[in-house]
């Protein structure tokens, strides 16, 4: 088991990078704490592949170093780095049983029958594979492959860190959140470091107690799923994380309140003295569609929004509401009826956020 | 999801049963047909019923050129599979080499049959072919119309080299199709490369090595051209394959009955191997499953 | 002219894809079909487009049985999963290429693909061949292929499941809107409740190649006929117990006392099966009303703004929807609340007797 540390790590796959433009990962400084399970996620092209494969020892960074528990190992290979991999599709020995499959790792380290017995059955029992040990790998199902190629991991007592590449893709829906369950137990169990990529937030989210947010070759955030929601550090988290995402509103200093721009209307609060710091930034108010209040009239403190549409969601009605010329979403809960086509939108200062260049300023 | 189904489908399968149907059925009911009769001339013939293929497999010169060709077709295996698995192996995976490595791959295959057989004449001529001169020169007396051990190695030559090209080009197909994340995970558990071509490639190969297989017997097996230009199937009958022996049987000697019942044994043996190739190459390292 | 299905029935060999389906398609209207995986909406679109032969029943439009007419003959458009396109084909020339078909005038094609190529925010890609688009911007194509034929019927299956979550949300939406916006009847097979309640419209039940309901999209969400509908239409899947009612008391497993009153109030004893919506679970006591589950987790897993906490009890498993996202540990200790008055009832064969009073007043 290791921590993983990256000291000004960047790659590049140009040759001869020019800018910053042609790093797919930007100067990168972090560390992931032993034991840790790690999400990486971001949509597809920023950066989080690269970044796995720098962990794994598959890409050599263009700059910086990776250690392990303070160890550098940015020369070393997948295997002299003795971490283990589950990726997309899972890779499974074919014409090995599931047995012989979980003890391939053991028997290519040399080690003893008895131990490697041992461990195997230790590693089947704890993912519910003991009755198909017997079984040629090539008639599982994709999940139960799937469970052998984290075995295969697992089954390696010294393995530094498990690295899992989108692992649930051809997983069946109904399946999926069995085998989530299964990979946070086998977390709680084993300790191991995991390092999960996902694009998905909903697996990012529920898997790990520390999910990475990527955007653009840059971490824009790390924090626990709680942390991702109630308080996105950029714009980019605000918007990924959540469904639908955070509302946006560019809005400018305004006397010493926020105007939201293209109306009239002038928020007061705490804000401003931060905003104030920054004349020259581009200014966002950040609320969540479950966040934003609505009253029923027109009060001290709440703006009004013209009702574009209001949806039967089941659980919950989603309102769309222009305010001004900004579409705005607000959840409000199943029995609230929504009279007429204008509603009075409340930003509480405790829930709304504001951002300067994408930034989180309060 | 599950596949449609539409009985108006079988219609679209007539054209190729109409093909197969005058290809080789016709045909081979016609073959079959000579085999049962004892034929004098147009329109006199006189049933004879089994009595051909007794006469045919009591035929000792038929009986040697089996086991001839058998010896050909095997060694034909042993050594093309195994040699195209490892030129396939050490193929270039990317970049420009592979274009260049596959077209000169393929050259052999491109050439027509009878004309290798010339083109093998002329290498091994001792007089102005380069191998039969150079080999001659170095004081190996060689030449394969004199030798059968000579005229042996000189057919195997020509087969080996024309040929599996097409077992290379057929496990290079199987081992690029293999995702790169074998490959990772295999590094990751530590396996060395024997056991990577032992565990990985070669199962991913097996569909493809199922066809070059049957592909080389039974082309092997009914090998023609080649030594008919080059050998003739001489020295003596050293290289009488039964292809050659059936054409002498039924044009040189005009032995319809006889050359039928022949054929439709030799058509026999090619079906009844081909189908056990088939089925061993299938199971290979599937017994057990479930 | 509507679009009607007269006990239509499907079997392939021994097994059973389709049962008795009778229906009726009022044109210009949006239908979600919704189903589970292997429910059999692929088939039954099939079979609406004439891609597929019933084996049972007739199809009719306008009065007139086609069952047996050829899809090329019926005036129908189909939506994939998979992003089908013609890969040497530009954009424009995709979109084009029913229009071609159909042997319009040069300036008709050319007007009607640009402004169906603005609808779908794909102007700018026009030139370009599918191969370089992203799989949002090609399954943005296959739609306006299909949306611009103006066909009576345009089918779509599942056609956002195969794009990133964020993708999905906001193509949802266009979508919805784009369909308001046409002539055409159409029908949009997904899984998923939420989709489903999204796109609105008149929503088609289907359950292992039966029709288990149909009606107004949230009408039938909030009035669930049978525990099936219950379940199929609600993600997570509403929670289900099986109680025995006796003198105004349901006892479920676990211990569970629940007092009946107001909408419960007059079923009769016996067996009886409860179902509550995850999201009318609570970790936290809302009301006096509340009875209270202590749980143990099993998992929790974040969908959206949202957070299913799976959790288990004296041989029960709950699920408890949660706003927000929240982390809880595995094994760790939780009391729920439940409010009686969000409950449905449903009687020993699953039948509906009984459901809360804010999902009656719909009515």
């Amino acid at each position: 088991m290791a921590g993983i540390t990256f000291e000004q790590v960047a790659h590049s796959y140009e040759r001869h990078p020019r800018g910053e433009r042609d790093f797919a990962l930007k100067t990168l400084d972090t560390t992931f704490e032993d034991g840790g399970a790690y999400a990486l996620l971001g949509p597809s092209g920023c950066g989080k592949t690269t970044l796995l494969n720098i962990v794994s020892g598959l890409l050599r960074p263009t700059r910086g170093r990776v250690l392990y528990d303070g160890r550098d190992v940015t020369r070393l290979s997948p295997a002299q780095r003795n971490i283990a991999q589950v990726f997309q599709f899972p890779v499974i020995y074919d014409t090995m049983t599931v047995e012989e499959n979980l003890a391939f790792p053991l028997r290519n380290r040399g080690l003893p029958a008895a131990a490697i017995a041992r461990r195997v059955a230790e590693v089947a029992e704890m993912l519910e594979l003991e009755s198909l040990l017997k079984q040629r790998a090539a008639g599982l199902t994709a999940d139960q492959k799937q469970k052998v190629s984290l075995g295969r991991g697992l089954v390696r007592v010294d393995v530094a860190a498990i690295l899992l590449d989108e692992p649930l893709t051809v997983i069946d829906p109904q399946l999926k959140w069995l085998l989530r369950r299964k990979l946070k137990e086998v977390h709680a169990r084993y300790n191991h470091t995991f390092v999960y990529v996902t694009h998905d937030q909903n697996e990012a989210l529920t898997f790990a107690d520390r999910v990475v947010v990527m955007y653009d070759g840059r971490i824009v955030q790390v924090g626990a799923p709680q942390d991702l929601f109630e308080r996105p550090r950029h714009r980019f988290v605000g918007y990924f994380i959540g469904s639908p995402g955070m509302n946006f509103l560019p809005c400018h200093l305004a006397g010493d309140g926020l105007g939201i721009d293209g109306t009239e209307v002038v928020l007061g609060g705490a804000w401003f003295a931060e905003a104030a710091a920054r004349p020259r930034a581009r200014l966002e108010l950040g609320i969540r569609p479950e966040h934003l209040q609505l009253a029923t009239a027109s009060e001290a403190g709440t703006v009004p929004a013209k009702v574009e549409r209001v949806e039967d969601l089941g659980n919950y009605k989603l309102v769309t509401a222009m305010l001004g010329p900004h579409r705005i979403f607000a959840k409000v809960p199943e029995g609230r009826e929504i009279g007429g086509d204008t509603v009075h939108l409340r930003f509480p200062p405790a829930r709304t956020r504001l951002y300067a260049d994408d930034e989180l300023l309060v | 999801m599950h596949k449609p189904t539409n009985n108006g489908a079988w219609l679209l399968v007539v054209p190729v049963v109409l093909l197969v149907a005058f290809n080789a059925i016709l045909p081979l009911m016609a073959v079959v047909n000579y085999s049962v009769q004892d034929i004098f001339g147009p329109g006199q013939a006189y049933w004879v019923g089994t009595e051909w293929y007794r006469e045919v497999l009591g035929d000792k010169r038929l009986h040697e050129a089996l086991w001839r060709q058998f010896l050909f077709s095997g060694m034909v295996l042993l050594i093309e599979i195994p040699l195209g698995v490892l030129i396939a192996l050490a193929m270039p995976r990317k970049g420009w080499a592979v274009s260049l490595v596959l077209v000169v791959l393929a050259l052999p295959l491109l050439i027509p049959w009878n004309v290798i057989g010339t083109i093998w004449i002329i290498f091994t001529r001792p007089d102005i072919g380069l191998m039969g001169y150079s080999l001659n020169s170095l004081g190996i007396a060689f030449d394969h119309t004199a030798s059968p051990l000579d005229a042996w190695i000189t057919l195997m030559l020509m087969e080996v080299w024309h040929w599996t090209p097409l077992v290379v080009l057929l496990a290079y197909a199987g081992l690029k199709a293999i995702p790169e994340a074998y490959y990772q995970a295999a590094a990751i558990d530590g396996a060395s490369a024997w056991k990577v071509f032992r565990y990985i490639q070669l199962p991913k190969m097996r569909g493809v090595l199922t066809i070059a297989v049957l592909l080389r017997f039974m082309d092997s097996f009914l090998i023609y051209a080649e030594p008919f230009v080059l050998t003739g199937g001489g020295p003596g009958n050293a290289t009488t394959f039964p292809s050659i022996y059936l054409v002498k049987v039924a044009l040189g000697q005009f032995d319809l009955g006889p050359a039928g019942a022949f054929s439709v044994i030799y058509f026999l043996i090619v079906l009844l191997f081909s189908w056990l190739f088939y089925q061993v190459l299938q199971n290979v390292g599937r017994g057990g499953a479930r | 002219m509507s679009l009607v299905l007269d006990m239509v029935g499907k079997t392939v060999g021994e097994e059973m894809h389709l049962e008795d389906i009778s229906l009726t398609l009022e044109p210009g209207r949006l239908y979600v079909l919704l189903g589970p995986t292997l429910a059999g909406k692929t088939t039954l679109m099939r079979i609406m487009a004439g891609l597929e032969r019933p084996t049972g029943g007739r199809v009719l439009e306008g009065g007139i049985d086609v069952t047996r007419v050829s899809v090329r003959k019926r005036s129908v458009a189909m939506v994939y999963q998979q992003f089908v396109n013609y890969p040497p084909l530009t954009v424009y020339e995709n979109i084009a290429s029913p229009l071609r078909i159909a042997g319009l005038p040069r300036p008709e094609i050319d007007r009607r693909v640009r402004e169906m190529a603005r609808m779908l925010h794909i102007e700018e890609l026009l030139d370009r061949l599918p191969a370089q688009l992203s799989g949002g911007q090609q399954q943005r194509c296959a739609i306006a292929r299909a949306l611009v034929k103006q066909a009576r019927l345009l089918l779509l299956d599942e056609p956002l499941v195969n794009l990133d979550f964020k993708l999905r949300e906001e193509l949802r939406v266009e979508l919805r809107d784009l369909f308001a916006r046409q002539e055409t009847t159409v029908v949009y097979a997904t899984t998923e409740p939420l989709e489903a309640l999204m796109m609105g419209g008149e929503v088609i039940v289907l359950d292992q190649g039966r029709l288990l309901q149909t009606g107004p999209t949230a009408e039938v969400y909030h009035r669930p006929g049978t525990t099936a509908v219950a379940r199929v239409f609600s993600d997570p899947p509403m929670n289900l117990v099986r109680v025995a009612v006796r003198n105004g008391v349901a006892v479920a497993p676990g211990g569970l006392h629940v007092p009946l009153r107001a909408h419960l109030a007059h079923l009769p004893d016996g067996r009886h099966t409860f179902g509550v919506r995850a999201a009318h679970l609570s970790t936290r006591r809302r009301g006096e009303e509340d009875l209270e589950i202590p749980t143990e987790v099993t998992l929790a897993e974040v969908s959206g703004s949202e957070t299913f906490v799976h959790v288990h009890h004296g041989g029960v498993d709950w699920v408890v929807q949660e706003e927000g996202v929240h982390e809880y540990a595995l094994g760790e200790p939780l009391r729920i609340y439940l409010d009686p008055a969000h409950l449905y009832a449903f009687d020993h064969l699953g039948v509906l007797e009984a459901a809360p009073a804010v999902a009656t007043e719909r009515r």
